[in-house]
């Protein structure tokens, strides 16, 4: 029992800064625009935040340091891919390159410090129910907030006018252009929103997961949640399904080795991938007609006025 | 240039909408060059131009989607600057798009509710869209998905779209292009309605005997100028032609007399699986077409068109060799090269990325369609002189406008460019030419000159297939007429018997169920 409650915890955590990072892109694919460089912002934001955590003292600052530092590195990303109408990919694949450096040269300086990991809830009485208690109240505040923002994710795009047009963006931006939406605009917001969400997914690497920061702590979850979009089918409800299955299957690989179970440990972290692979080919037959991808996803936008 | 002012009644004392001396300058090209436009409340006012002629520019500078760069917009005498098209929406200006802005992901109310300022709810304008598509005879269902409906519905879904902002003013650019006859009818008795509902309407369109009914002025653009302003009741369809061309546009000719001669391509009874989900299944399609003969193929675009397209092409594999035979060969399991080799010819609909590839050079694309059959290849070198002398004679034959000897496809015009594919392909002398919309998008000119080429080429012996949603053109110059209609092919009918009307009743697919009724009896 105990394991198992162990093992629920720990697959939470891990899959928290996946669902993070993958509701932010989520909604910039939403809006057409492909950001391959979440890794990238995963990683500065995890430096920066660490970075702010550690001189002020205060979690809430490092995260919003984590946040900003993933909003400035998106707002390069925009500059690039919407203001100079660059390849998409090519400009996301740089700024993880560039993301892996920067943090780098900017964690270089705490590489060996700790912090005091963020508090996790405790409600008296309730968080000790056995089994479930530590599991639904006992968890930290990015635990909570990752669930709220998805479901504030869903509420934006399927109920609210700007979310209809952000997604009117994503399928047609001639169209959304003719009918008078500033399109690189709508998608430098959603971009930006992408920054903000990849930059907090990286700090809660070292702010709660692990209370120290080394460089390459993101270790490919940025990239994993680039798959878990495309497994979500953009759906933000399947995400959280997605995240835990994929966190799931990381904490599993851990415990697996643990207990001596002969599978090789490369081939449980690529079972994410495998299994995008095989949702985008289950949907795509399960499909009569439209697309599930938004229609101008990764594809320049150039206005003429 | 001359003014003789519509013949139809003012309704008041200043126009809705006026341009003064309106001037788009794209660099150094002059778009629209200080145009003068009145339009009348309670008038159909068309727009008349060929393809590059202004008419977009100034409908979209209309709209708020492009700043003049001279002159100004006027709304009942006043001056009026937009910054956008939310602002001439609000001014009360609605505009239909020729290439539909629609959101193929997107339901109905959605892409109704994108089109309006949202003001409402989404709830109160669900309500308010169901009422007003009802009492203009335009239903639409609005929790449907835009890519299950029909290319018609999908234009109702802009139509209603403008009319749920109450325009005084309604742009619509090219709004029967797609329709089939019947369908266009109904439109223009919407059209109508609005008309005496005291609105003004800006019709563009290509089709002049439309213009001529439908219309009560006419303003007629050639090269970013104002031609003239007149009544299209008053002019033919040949002077308002010679207006948008400047010059007589040179008569179609069919030969004297044509040797119909052997069969050169038969389908039989091909049935074709879609391969995609947009796609049409091929039903049973059978057809003969000799030496000599012109076949002309109607129907609304999405009807199996482009599948057969691609069957006869070779780019999809019939399962049976024996359901296409060219030139007494079953051809049905051959490559597209193998069937030029046999001597067959293909023109697709879509010029760029298909017809040739848009970065390539003109005899980058010759080589592509031309490296089977003749002597652009040696040894698996490319012989680049065989290759630009095929530019250099098409250039010529079919007078192609570029601004160098071998520039890249893309760079030509829309005009240009067909007129070069048309002739690279017709130049290798197929003895069965498959061209598909051989002049869409094409101005007048232009299109004379390759419809008088595919009737030269099937006088010189070849079998012709033309598919075209245009049934003008098919009039003019086939021999005999089939409709595809949900991947059927009717029987052909002989031109002379084949008229709109008829023809218009297969495209809707009405007198086929007729047809297989009268079969079920048969049997």
């Amino acid at each position: 029992m105990e394991l198992i409650e162990a093992i629920i915890l720990s697959v939470l955590a891990a899959s928290t800064p996946l669902l993070l990072a993958a509701t932010g892109e989520l909604v910039a694919e939403r809006s057409g625009v492909l950001n391959l460089g979440v890794e990238g912002m995963m990683i500065v934001g995890a430096a920066c935040g660490f970075g702010g955590a550690w001189l002020t003292g205060s979690i809430i600052i490092g995260a919003l340091c984590g946040m900003l530092a993933g909003v400035l590195m998106s707002l390069l990303f925009a500059a690039m891919a919407l203001g100079l109408a660059v390849n998409q990919v090519a400009t996301g694949l740089a700024l993880t390159i560039f993301g892996v450096g920067l943090s780098g040269l900017i964690g270089a300086g705490f590489v060996g410090e700790r912090i005091t990991p963020a508090p996790h809830l405790q409600i008296p009485f309730v968080t000790d129910i056995p089994l479930i208690g530590r599991i639904l109240f006992g968890e930290d505040g990015f635990v909570y907030l990752s669930l709220a923002l998805v479901a504030a994710v869903w509420w934006f795009l399927y109920r609210t006018r700007a979310g209809l047009i952000l997604r009117a963006c994503g399928d047609n931006h001639v169209s959304a252009h003719a009918l008078g939406y500033p399109v690189l605009k709508i998608r430098m917001y959603a971009v930006m929103f992408g920054g903000a969400c990849a930059g907090l997914a990286g700090a809660y690497l070292p702010l709660a997961y692990t209370p120290f920061f080394i460089p390459g702590m993101t270790a490919g979850r940025g990239w994993i949640a680039l798959a878990l979009t495309v497994f979500a089918s953009w759906l933000p409800g399947r995400l959280v399904i997605g995240a835990y299955l994929f966190g799931a299957v990381t904490i599993l690989q851990l415990h697996a080795q643990g207990a001596g179970i002969g599978i090789p440990s490369q081939f449980m972290s690529s079972l994410p991938y495998l299994a995008t692979v095989i949702v985008l080919v289950l949907l795509s037959r399960a499909r009569t007609g439209g697309s599930t991808a938004p229609a101008a996803l990764g594809t320049v936008f150039v206005p003429d006025r | 240039m001359r003014d003789t002012t519509s013949a139809a009644p003012r309704t008041s004392a200043t126009p809705l909408l006026q341009t003064v001396g309106l001037t788009k300058r794209y660099g150094s090209f002059l778009a629209n060059d200080k145009i003068d436009l009145d339009v009348w409340s309670q008038q159909i006012h068309a727009l008349l131009g060929e393809n590059g002629a202004g008419k977009s520019t100034l409908v979209k500078t209309i709209y708020g989607l492009v700043q003049p760069s001279e002159g100004e917009l006027r709304w009942e005498g006043q001056t009026m600057v937009l910054s956008g098209p939310s602002q001439a929406r609000a001014r009360g200006i609605g505009m239909v798009f020729q290439h539909f802005s629609l959101f193929d992901n997107l339901t109905v109310a959605e892409n109704v509710a994108l089109g309006l300022d949202g003001k409402e709810s989404f709830r109160e304008m669900s309500a308010r869209l169901e009422q007003v598509s009802r009492s203009y005879g335009l239903p639409l269902d609005p929790k449907r998905e835009v890519w299950r409906l029909s290319v018609g519905e999908r234009q109702r879904i802009e139509i209603v779209r403008a009319l749920m902002q109450n325009p005084r003013f309604l742009i619509l650019d090219e709004p029967t292009a797609v329709l089939t006859p019947q369908e266009a009818d109904q439109l223009f008795v919407v059209l109508e309605r609005l008309k005496s509902e005291g609105r003004a309407i800006l019709y563009i369109s290509h089709k002049l005997e439309e213009v001529k009914r439908l219309c009560d002025t006419a303003t007629i653009l050639r090269g970013g100028k104002k031609v003239s302003t007149c009544n299209p009741k008053a002019e033919t369809a040949a002077s308002l032609a010679r207006m948008m061309v400047g010059t007589e546009i040179k008569e179609v000719k069919p030969a004297a007399s044509r040797k119909i001669t052997v069969p050169r391509l038969v389908i039989n009874d091909l049935n074709l699986e879609p391969d995609d989900a947009h796609g049409v299944r091929l039903k049973g399609i059978s057809l003969e077409l000799r030496g000599g003969e012109i076949l002309g193929i109607a129907g609304v675009a999405g009807n199996g068109q482009d599948e057969l397209f691609a069957a006869l092409s070779g780019e999809r594999l019939a399962s049976d060799p024996g359901t296409i035979v060219i030139e007494g060969i079953a051809a049905g399991h051959l490559s597209i090269s193998r069937r030029r080799k046999l001597g067959a010819a293909f023109v697709p609909e879509e010029r760029l990325g298909h017809g040739t590839a848009p970065r390539m050079r003109l005899s980058e694309n010759a080589l592509l369609t031309g490296h089977a059959a003749g002597n652009m290849v040696q040894h698996g070198f490319v012989n680049t002189a065989a290759t630009l002398n095929a530019v250099d004679r098409a250039t010529e034959t079919f007078d192609v406008r570029k601004a160098k000897r071998d520039p890249e496809a893309a760079s030509l015009s829309g005009g240009n460019l067909q007129k070069f594919i048309v002739g690279r392909e017709i130049l290798r002398n197929p003895a069965v030419l498959v061209v598909s919309q051989p002049t869409w998008g094409v101005d007048a000119g232009a299109a004379a000159v390759i419809r008088q080429a595919l009737l030269d080429l099937a006088a010189g012996g070849a079998a012709v297939l033309v598919t075209s949603q245009d049934l003008d053109e098919l009039i003019e110059i086939s021999d005999r007429i089939a409709v595809m209609f949900h991947g059927h092919l009717s029987a052909s009918l002989p031109t002379a018997e084949a008229s709109r009307e008829k023809l218009g009743l297969l495209m809707g697919g009405s007198s086929l169920e007729t047809k297989e009724q009268a079969h079920a009896a048969d049997t």
